[in-house]
């Protein structure tokens, strides 16, 4: 294994876990987490509360680096460990959080603005193209998650679920090629979490996403391959009825 | 269309603010100039000074909000931005002195010749050239700022922390400015300046003249950061503002837009420095006090963060009602009336005077509250 | 010789208890007749047999008479058949009885060659070697040791074999391997033993005689003197450095008391507390105020002003802490940079409130009997004071921790802390531990007052001195971690006894304050920090 290219030739997946640990304080929040997500696939990702879902995010994103373990993007080409929040954003991977995040003083075509897709950096921002956006393409955007009307609001004056909505508009926005989306539907009616099921269906036509969600109606609308983790580690994986019957799968959740 | 996206860019208020000192720098002078003692159209020279003092304390007070208001940086280090772009300027004025010092001696100032010193120290050098005096208004606050902001954004140092670092920073200058062996004047900081640019700085004429100078600082100030916090860097510091760790997850490096905006805030402050300097005639160590820094912060508050007009009304609003106790029998009150005005502002009125306007602007032409809109 | 210091500092009546005892029985003894007879016969010979005598006789009044002679206050009086002398003041005395008496006006002073006063020297050594006054033997233990006379070996020697007092004998040996190191005729391998006998307790003294003989040694002789230098050199440097951890201590113990208040409102529950130097600031006033009481109304009783006011500011600033969370930080609790204004802005009315009260002068108070004074320990000097209070802060320490850990309130402070809204729901009254928490800190740092009212000036500013310094404690060591804050204070208080000696008291401050900054990025959140998601809002 070469230095530049961790995991070159190892996969071609866009996103490879391998053995990835880490613990916080002595407790082993991930142990031996291994996950493959090939180009362009969608994954759910099911388990209880605490099994380690959004630490998983957070590593992949940066946020936590592992103990241990491979974490490579991009068919094995960048070792993610080695990258911090702002670069691994830029490399294409983006994220929607569990507890929804918004620019609460900003617009939301702001929002939208801020994550459009373009360079990043201070310079740009004050002098250069970012400021001569032209204003269809934010609301383009927005129209697909049904908050052009409230364009001008300030995120913050939004519902919950609405802020869900924007962050995925967000996510639209920044356009990477993977997106990690963490409890999308929490807080939503019947109706509205179908709908962001089927947003997420279409976003997944030129993107590879990975799906954390507890609701398995919407889990099984997303009709995708399902990991169910557990204390931190890969329980069961396959369609959502080989997982749904799957006896440790139950007994997880049942308590027992 | 050009002056369309001018007033769009300034708004309503910053317009309102722009014409008041346009008004103030054309009738001051006049006031001061043209009409003698004894006329009620007479602004004494005093009253120049004192205005002009008041600008340059607005003028760190925009500086001061441009980091605090809309990128959530509370540094307690702009007072010695200030001072230290105030230093340069001073040291610039004591080498003008030439041998008109006590001393007479040509090249060292009066305190080196009393200190025994032998010949001019380093960090003295090139300062009688105007020119790298003024670099070094810029310089000296910028690099500090650059250096430690580099280091403290870096490594992710936010919220208080960065403020008490930021305050130590302080503190620690204004230890090392009371020694002698630094070879800025120690205790008593630099004074007795003869003349800047060739014109004697106690002349009614230099007064005025600085005085618009700092009528344009301020505006320009206040214009290039309009044009900053209006343009999408501005909305990304308000992001970071609001939700730091977001911001990063979007790709943007966070520390870059920290320390572009930390530093220009140390020059800007720098600069309001070197114009205080000669107005008021001397620069001494007290100028870096910890208390210091946080006065401008307060200056901030009470105008309201995040509005800059309020900012620089901040300023002159404290520091008006600073020379009034200060200067009469309420003088033992002044530091009660300060201390109240930390609580009450922070308790009260967090968005300061402009947020207060606001909001009763809004009681009396808006009855009904906003459909929809909660507490944030 | 540093000895000598050193006895005076352990307080001279103990020592003289302890040594006076075995040379105590030598009251008033007239010379004997045949002493004077010798004197009077006026010939050198008889002078010098006479002066041996003197010196053996044990006459108190002896080393006066030799140190007479040597003057040349020293008498013969034909008329009066009799032996007297003057004293350094032209006082008379009978030499024989020691009792005040008119010199005969017929006196001549006994004459002297240069032979006859070296004698007179040496018997003076000789004399106070033997003299029943610790002190003098000390004094002259001392003496011979700078003069090296060989002259005085024997009544070294003769002093050594008397002496029972474990100092004292250490001095006179060292006195006579000064002898034998110095001379050159003595034989090489008892030079070489007096070299390595030097080495084993002498200091600057011992330091500077090896030094100025190695020069002209040579051989293995040389050899022998030139690692002596070297263990005296390192026993001076640990000395040295112990003395410097003893200050950089007694430093810390006054960070860390000013600190632990912070370390409680800012570590445990978040509060920027910029008013903490103030409650400092009371509690030394309300010490001022107990001793002003005390003084006026029970001036006997001023030594227990000190313990009285310790309960008393704890009360008093605790009550003041209250106030001020009740009145102020209760309507801040998340928002810390609003917490950080407006708690400053207590501060100056608490300043200035202060100021109007006492006016801005500085206020005496005096340090009780137990806290005055300084004594040795292992060669390094520590004042009562001093050390009172690192015992002060400790005991404080200790106390609070014990409080923090072991008792309910401590228990319930620590759950408010961690969840509020499920310390809440399990039925604690978090408004009240809130205030009691910030009461607690804030009573902690007025107990701080007292302590620093011993040694800082008691105005309005002082706690101003010492808030940049606190909260720099309070992080260095990890918020939230009241071990870390007492490691951090006694790190920074050596830290900074340690560059003083190079950098000068300010340039080390200045020094610690950009290597803390410096720390900071290195490590955000202090030495021993705290980790998990509970931080990271
Ligand atoms: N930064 C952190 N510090 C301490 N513990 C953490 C941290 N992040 C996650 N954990 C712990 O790791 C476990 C997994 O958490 P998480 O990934 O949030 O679970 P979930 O699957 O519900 O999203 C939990 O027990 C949580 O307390
Ligand atoms: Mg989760």
């Amino acid at each position: 294994m070469s230095t530049q290219t961790p995991g070159a030739g190892l996969t071609s997946a866009i996103l490879y876990l391998d053995g990835v640990s880490v613990s916080f304080d002595g407790f082993k929040a991930i142990r031996g987490l291994s996950l493959t997500l090939e180009q362009g696939e969608m994954r759910a990702i099911i388990g209880p509360n605490g099994a380690g879902k959004t630490t998983m995010m957070d590593i992949i994103t940066g946020k936590t680096r592992p103990d241990a373990g491979d974490v490579l993007f991009d068919g094995g080409r960048i070792d993610l460990t080695r990258y911090d929040e702002a670069a691994i954003a830029e490399l294409g991977i983006g994220r929607k959080f569990q507890k929804p995040t918004v620019f609460e003083s900003h617009s939301v075509a702001d929002n939208v603005l801020l994550a459009l897709k373009g360079r990043r950096g201070p310079f740009s921002a004050l002098f250069g193209a970012r400021n001569r956006v032209k204003p269809d393409e934010i609301d383009a955007i927005l129209d697909k998650v049904r908050l052009l009307k409230h364009r001008a609001r300030p995120a913050g004056d939004l519902s919950h679920g609405q802020k869900q909505w924007l962050e995925i508009a967000m996510l639209l926005a920044q356009d990477p090629k993977l997106l990690l989306v963490d409890e999308p539907v929490a807080g939503m009616t019947d109706a509205e979490t179908e709908a962001t099921a089927e947003l997420l269906k279409e976003i997944n036509r030129d993107h590879s996403v990975i799906v954390v969600e507890h609701d398995m109606h919407f889990v099984r609308a997303l009709q995708c391959k399902v990991t169910c983790l557990h204390e931190g580690s890969v329980l069961s994986e396959g369609t959502i009825d080989a997982v749904a019957s799957d006896k440790r799968v139950i007994e997880v959740y049942l308590g027992r | 269309m050009l002056t369309m996206r001018f007033l769009k860019l300034i708004e309503g208020r910053g317009l309102v603010f722009l014409a008041v000192l346009t008004g103030l720098m054309l009738l001051v002078p006049i006031g001061n100039l043209a009409f003698p003692p004894g006329s009620p159209f007479h602004v004494s020279t005093g009253t120049v000074v004192l205005l002009g003092k008041y600008l340059t304390y607005a003028m760190l007070a925009v500086a001061l909000d441009l980091a605090w208001g809309y990128c959530g940086i509370l540094s307690l280090g702009h007072g010695a931005f200030f001072a230290l772009g105030g230093y340069a300027m001073g040291m610039y004025l004591m080498r003008q002195i030439g041998t008109r010092g006590v001393y007479g001696h040509p090249v060292l100032p009066d305190f080196m010749v009393f200190l025994n010193y032998k010949e001019l120290p380093m960090t003295w050098w090139g300062f009688d050239f105007f020119p790298y005096a003024m670099m070094m208004v810029l310089l000296a606050p910028g690099l500090l700022a650059f250096v430690f902001g580099w280091l403290a954004f870096r490594s992710r140092v936010t919220g208080v922390y960065l403020s008490i670092i930021t305050q130590a920073l302080t503190y620690a200058l204004f230890l090392a400015f009371f020694r002698n062996d630094m070879g800025f004047g120690g205790n008593n900081g630099l004074t007795d300046f003869k003349d800047i640019l060739g014109f004697n700085v106690q002349a009614q004429g230099t007064r005025v003249t600085l005085f618009v100078l700092t009528c344009l600082a301020l505006m320009g100030t206040f214009i290039v950061a309009r044009v900053i916090v209006s343009s999408t860097y501005g909305k990304v510091l308000i992001a970071i503002r609001d939700a730091e760790s977001r911001t990063r997850f979007l790709g943007y490096r966070v520390e870059h837009y920290k320390l572009v905006v930390f530093v220009l805030s140390a020059m800007i402050a720098g600069v309001a420095g070197a114009l205080y300097v000669p107005q008021v005639g001397i620069i001494n160590p007290s100028e870096f006090s910890p208390a210091n820094s946080i006065e401008a912060v307060v200056w901030v508050a009470v105008g309201g963060r995040g509005t800059l007009v309020g900012a620089a009304l901040g300023a002159f609003v404290v520091n008006y009602m600073k020379t009034f106790f200060t200067t009469g029998w309420l003088a033992s009150y002044w530091l009660f009336a300060l201390g109240g005005l930390f609580v009450l502002v922070t308790l009260a009125m967090p968005k300061g005077i402009l947020g207060l306007y606001d909001q009763l602007r809004g009681k009396f032409s808006k009855p009904a509250t906003e459909p929809g809109r909660e507490a944030a | 010789m540093r000895i000598l210091a050193l006895l005076r500092g352990i307080g001279l009546a103990l020592c003289l208890a302890l040594v006076a005892l075995p040379a105590a029985a030598q009251d008033a003894r007239p010379l004997p007749d045949e002493i004077v007879t010798r004197f009077l016969a006026d010939s050198f010979g008889d002078t010098e047999a006479a002066i041996g005598a003197v010196a053996a006789s044990g006459a108190p009044q002896a080393a006066d008479m030799l140190q007479a002679l040597g003057d040349r206050r020293l008498f013969i009086s034909a008329s009066a058949k009799g032996l007297f002398y003057r004293d350094g003041a032209g006082k008379g005395f009978d030499a024989r009885t020691g009792q005040p008496a008119d010199v005969p006006a017929d006196a001549s002073a006994v004459r002297l060659n240069n032979r006859l006063r070296g004698v007179v020297q040496a018997a003076l050594g000789t004399l106070t070697l033997l003299s029943p006054d610790p002190v003098q033997r000390l004094r002259a233990a001392e003496s011979v040791f700078k003069s090296r006379d060989p002259a005085a070996l024997p009544a070294i020697e003769q002093a050594l074999a008397r002496e029972t007092n474990a100092r004292i004998r250490n001095v006179f040996e060292e006195a006579r391997a000064a002898i034998i190191i110095a001379d050159t005729k003595a034989p090489e391998a008892s030079r070489m033993a007096a070299a390595s006998r030097i080495a084993e307790t002498g200091d600057q003294d011992g330091l500077a005689l090896l030094r100025q003989l190695s020069a002209q040694a040579t051989g293995n002789l040389k050899s022998v003197i030139e690692s002596s230098i070297q263990t005296i050199e390192r026993r001076q440097q640990i000395r040295q450095a112990g003395q410097t951890v003893w200050f950089g201590i007694s430093l810390g113990s006054v960070l860390l008391l000013a600190a632990i208040g912070l370390a409680i409102t800012f570590g445990v529950m978040g509060v920027i507390n910029m008013a903490h130097g103030e409650m400092v600031m009371i509690g030394a006033y309300v010490t001022f105020m107990t001793q002003e009481v005390f003084r006026a109304r029970f001036p006997h009783l001023l030594d227990w002003s000190l313990p009285i006011a310790i309960p008393l500011a704890f009360i008093i600033t605790g009550l003041v802490g209250v106030l001020i969370e009740r009145g102020v930080i209760r309507f801040l609790y998340g928002r810390p940079l609003e917490t950080l204004l407006a708690t400053f802005g207590v501060s100056l009315i608490l300043q200035q409130a202060v100021r109007s009260w006492f006016g801005p002068t500085n206020r005496e108070v005096s340090a009780p009997s137990y806290m005055s004074g300084s004594f040795e320990f292992i060669g390094l000097q520590i004042t009562y004071g001093r050390l009172w209070i690192v015992v002060f802060t400790l005991v404080v320490f200790f106390a609070l921790l014990l409080l923090l850990k072991a008792t309910p309130l401590g228990l319930q402070m620590r759950a408010v802390t961690q969840n509020r809204r499920m310390a809440a729901s399990m039925g604690i009254r978090t408004r009240f531990v809130d205030a009691m928490t910030f009461g607690l800190g804030s009573g902690i740092a007025g107990i701080a007052g007292v302590a620093l009212s011993q040694i800082d000036n008691v105005s309005p500013n002082l706690g101003q001195n010492y808030i940049i310094d606190s909260f720099m404690v309070v992080v260095f060591g990890g918020v939230g971690n009241l071990w870390g804050t007492l490691i951090s204070a006694f790190t920074l208080g050596i830290a900074n006894k340690l560059l003083e000696p190079f950098a000068g008291a300010v340039l080390g401050k200045i020094i610690i304050l950009v290597l803390l900054i410096l720390f900071i990025q290195k490590r955000p959140r202090g030495l021993f920090a705290l980790k998990g998601r509970a931080v990271e809002q």
